[in-house]
């Protein structure tokens, strides 16, 4: 089960090497995005799209708000 | 968005996913390091002046007043233990109630704003209601600055210099 943090506790994972994933489309994270974010669409969410990342270490996913 | 994303990773295969549910609209309010095209621009946050002296809701403005002329500023921010603004002493308060707490004289409640605030439409509702300074404070309501609408005016036009 995901775990929902909020703003107090996405600092401290990120220290520990948490991989940062933003789901918005391409043009908003081009916009502005949080520093060390890659961007995944949730619509290419796909074993394709994440093949690069880490699936033994801490994951975060964000969009823009309670969406 | 984020709930379904996280579902899906950790049906992908991830085994620790977590939901950053106030998402990148939080952190910009915090006044955090942002990157894209938009971080070529300075927002309120970049350009608000820090070092603002603050103090206690119980200290006296005699205090207060000394410690401001001594920061070279015009004004304090007042703020709860916890470091939340309450309130704003400048001018006349400053002037001509020493002997009061800054509870007592200060301007309760000032308008705030968060850091991610975009500049041009502010400083067009600072100038229409003649406001020249404003308290920047980040999403729990924490001191982050004052952005001056000078600084303002000048900010934009440097960052596409």
């Amino acid at each position: 089960m995901p775990q929902a943090i909020d703003i107090d506790e996405i600092r401290p994972l990120l220290t520990d090497g948490a991989q940062l994933i933003e789901v918005l489309p391409p043009e908003e994270f081009e916009e502005e995005h949080l520093p060390g974010a890659i961007n995944i669409p949730l619509k290419q969410l796909t074993e394709q799209a994440t093949a690069s990342l880490d699936k033994a270490r801490p994951v975060i996913v964000y969009c823009w708000d309670y969406q | 968005m984020s709930p379904r994303a996280a579902c899906r990773l950790e049906r992908l295969g991830f085994t620790q996913v977590y939901d950053f549910v106030s998402g990148k609209l939080a952190w910009l309010a915090m006044g955090w390091p942002r990157a894209g095209t938009a971080a070529a621009v300075p927002n309120a946050g970049e350009i608000a002046r820090r070092g603002t002296p603050t103090c206690a809701l119980d200290d006296r403005v005699a205090d207060v007043a000394a410690t401001v002329v001594e920061a070279g500023r015009d004004v304090c921010i007042v703020v709860s233990p916890q470091g939340i603004v309450q309130g704003r002493l400048r001018g006349r308060a400053l002037a001509e109630t020493p002997e009061a707490t800054a509870e007592q004289a200060m301007e309760l409640g000032p308008t705030t704003i968060r850091p991610s605030e975009r500049l041009e439409p502010l400083v067009e509702r600072m100038r229409r209601r003649g406001v020249g300074s404003i308290v920047v404070s980040d999403l729990k309501g924490r001191l982050v600055g004052i952005l001056y609408r000078e600084d303002a005016e000048r900010a934009p036009e440097a960052a596409r210099r």
